[in-house]
């Protein structure tokens, strides 16, 4: 499999602050990739090096085979990019925008394209409005359609759906995940777990600056989080054999146990049983990756 | 090319879309000043033997008007786009810093250009003017608009918000220009402050354009373009210099 995105110990430094301790990693074409952290964890900083927004201190990045820095052109020519911040020219309405950024792309007569991505974005009948009158939501899939005017085999989004309703996040991630189908290789950051966990194959998380985990998303969920074992008893307290299992308790007699795997259920149960506990609610539940996120946050910290 | 061809099309339109405010207003503060000026200081003061003072006051108000005009449109252009964001438009595509260099200065020449040409026609009304020199009018025309685009593409890279934009303005390039000659012969100044707006670049820029009008100057228009040109090479390398760096701009 070829690489799409290349980051290679890369480090950003402001005066003493260190956004960027390092960090490398893979994007390979054809993923759903995605880039998790907390706020200030350097996610940004590392999509803006990767665009050319911002210069690392060190190390490198290469798009598509492409060097950032040195061959820039070719590397932004294949690299569609979604800021994370609303922005948009007062001056111009959605078609004016598109073709100007078009333009700066080296690309003229674009309008067969811009007018397939406006339909693709639910975005024809606000072709002819003025930037301005657009509600967020409407300036947000601006944003993405400027992303995509040049075909780039690469796309990058941070935060796209940060403050947008329901129901255009459900076009937006539809849109997104056509492009992904259709072989455009898709970085993401984002706040929201369960997007990352429904879209992403991949996920890199930072934190401080720092790489901390980069796995498949499925092993991620293996790994870190096994599933947890609700409970709420009567008759007798919680078996002292069970106690290292207590993930937390927030009443006496409710408990929520650490399940690693589906056998060891069987056994605790017995545990109960013998210790004289009566089970009145029981709820077996999955991992998700907000509980991976969260132990790795932890552990990274530690 | 394509990249700087769009953008400098886009620096136009963003201009012209609102021209009542970057090309009507200051053809109308420069009239203003002709007629104020024209009226008190007519006949009362003569700068060069047999210009009349309003003549004289024309090339000046029509270099002021297109040197504060190419400054303003280039940094105003700049610093509203770096405070609202969408100067990530501009570098995200794969343009040289070259690229974005012309089509900035280029698109704030014209403006300044226009607004010259328009103070200059609407003057012609009120003053018979003479063209002595029509070659160095052209010379100081371009060269004083594009320094002052590219002073302004300076001060829209180096100002962070409207606050410092403003204070370069009226603390360095208004003085500049007001003291450059534009109302009065410095030669009419007393020793040390004529030897001062000898130091001044505007003062250069504006004797130049007025020699192609009235065929005198303070000082010889070669001296003025070679001050003048040398300038413009100056604030030309050194604005390059910090776009291809990334300064205040690719963090």
């Amino acid at each position: 499999m070829s690489i799409a995105i290349d980051i290679d110990s890369v480090a950003k430094r402001y005066g003493s602050f260190t956004a960027l301790h390092g960090v490398s990693l893979q994007v390979h074409e054809g993923e759903f990739f995605g880039l998790l952290g907390p706020n200030g964890a350097g996610k940004t900083t590392l999509i803006s090096i990767v665009a050319g927004l911002a210069r690392a201190s060190s190390g490198t990045v290469r798009v598509m085979g492409h060097d950032v820095v040195g061959d820039y052109r070719a590397a932004r020519r294949a690299l569609g990019v979604v800021p994370q911040e609303i922005v948009f020219d007062p001056f111009f309405t959605v078609r004016e925008t598109l073709r100007l950024t078009s333009g700066y792309y080296g690309i003229r007569r674009n309008d067969d394209w811009i007018d397939e991505i406006l339909t693709g974005l639910d975005l024809d009948s606000k072709a002819d409005e003025n930037m301005r009158a657009l509600s967020g939501g409407m300036k947000r899939r601006v944003l993405v359609a400027q992303a995509l005017v040049h075909r780039p085999p690469v796309i990058v989004l941070d935060e796209p759906t940060a403050g947008v309703d329901v129901e255009l996040r459900q076009t937006l991630w539809q849109f997104i995940r056509r492009l992904n189908e259709q072989g455009h290789t898709i970085v993401l950051t984002t706040h929201y777990l369960e997007e990352a966990q429904e879209f992403c194959g991949r996920i890199a998380m930072l934190n401080q600056g720092r790489l901390v985990a980069l796995d498949a998303t499925r092993e991620l969920l293996r790994a870190f989080s096994a599933g947890r074992l609700l409970l709420r008893i009567s008759g007798a307290p919680l078996p002292a054999s069970l106690e290292p299992l207590v993930i937390e308790s927030p009443e006496r007699d409710r408990i929520a146990l650490q399940v690693d795997r589906y056998e060891a259920v069987e056994p605790m149960l017995a545990a109960l049983r013998e210790a004289g506990c009566r089970i009145e609610d029981m709820e077996l539940l999955h991992a998700d990756l907000e509980d991976v996120f969260v132990s790795i946050m932890k552990e990274s910290r530690a | 090319m394509t990249g700087f061809r769009t953008l400098f099309h886009k620096e136009l339109l963003r201009f012209t879309k609102v021209g009542f405010q970057t090309i009507g207003a200051p053809i109308v503060s420069a009239l203003l000043y002709l007629l104020i000026f024209s009226h008190v200081l007519e006949g009362r003061v003569e700068v060069f033997e047999s210009v009349r003072y309003s003549s004289f006051l024309v090339p000046g108000l029509v270099m002021m008007a297109l040197l504060q005009n190419s400054f303003a449109n280039a940094s105003s252009s700049l610093v509203q786009s770096k405070v609202t964001g969408n100067i990530v438009f501009v570098l995200l595509p794969p343009m040289s810093s070259f690229e974005i260099f012309l089509a900035y200065v280029l698109a704030a020449m014209v403006r300044g250009l226009v607004v010259g040409l328009g103070v200059l026609l609407v003057t012609t009304w009120f003053v018979d003017l003479q063209v002595a020199e029509p070659g160095w009018i052209l010379v100081f025309a371009l060269l004083g608009s594009a320094i002052l685009a590219t002073m302004g593409l300076l001060a829209g890279i180096w100002a962070d918000k409207f606050d410092q934009m403003a204070a370069f303005q009226n603390f360095f390039i208004m003085p500049l220009t007001f003291l450059a000659g534009v109302f009065y012969s410095v030669k009419s100044l007393p020793g040390f402050w004529q030897e001062m707006s000898h130091l001044n670049p505007f003062f250069y820029m504006v004797d130049g354009f007025r020699r192609g009008f009235i065929g005198v100057s303070d000082v010889s228009p070669w001296v003025s373009l070679a001050v003048v040109g040398g300038s413009l090479a100056l604030v030309a390398a050194f604005s390059l210099a910090l776009l291809s760096r990334g300064y205040k701009l690719r963090h």
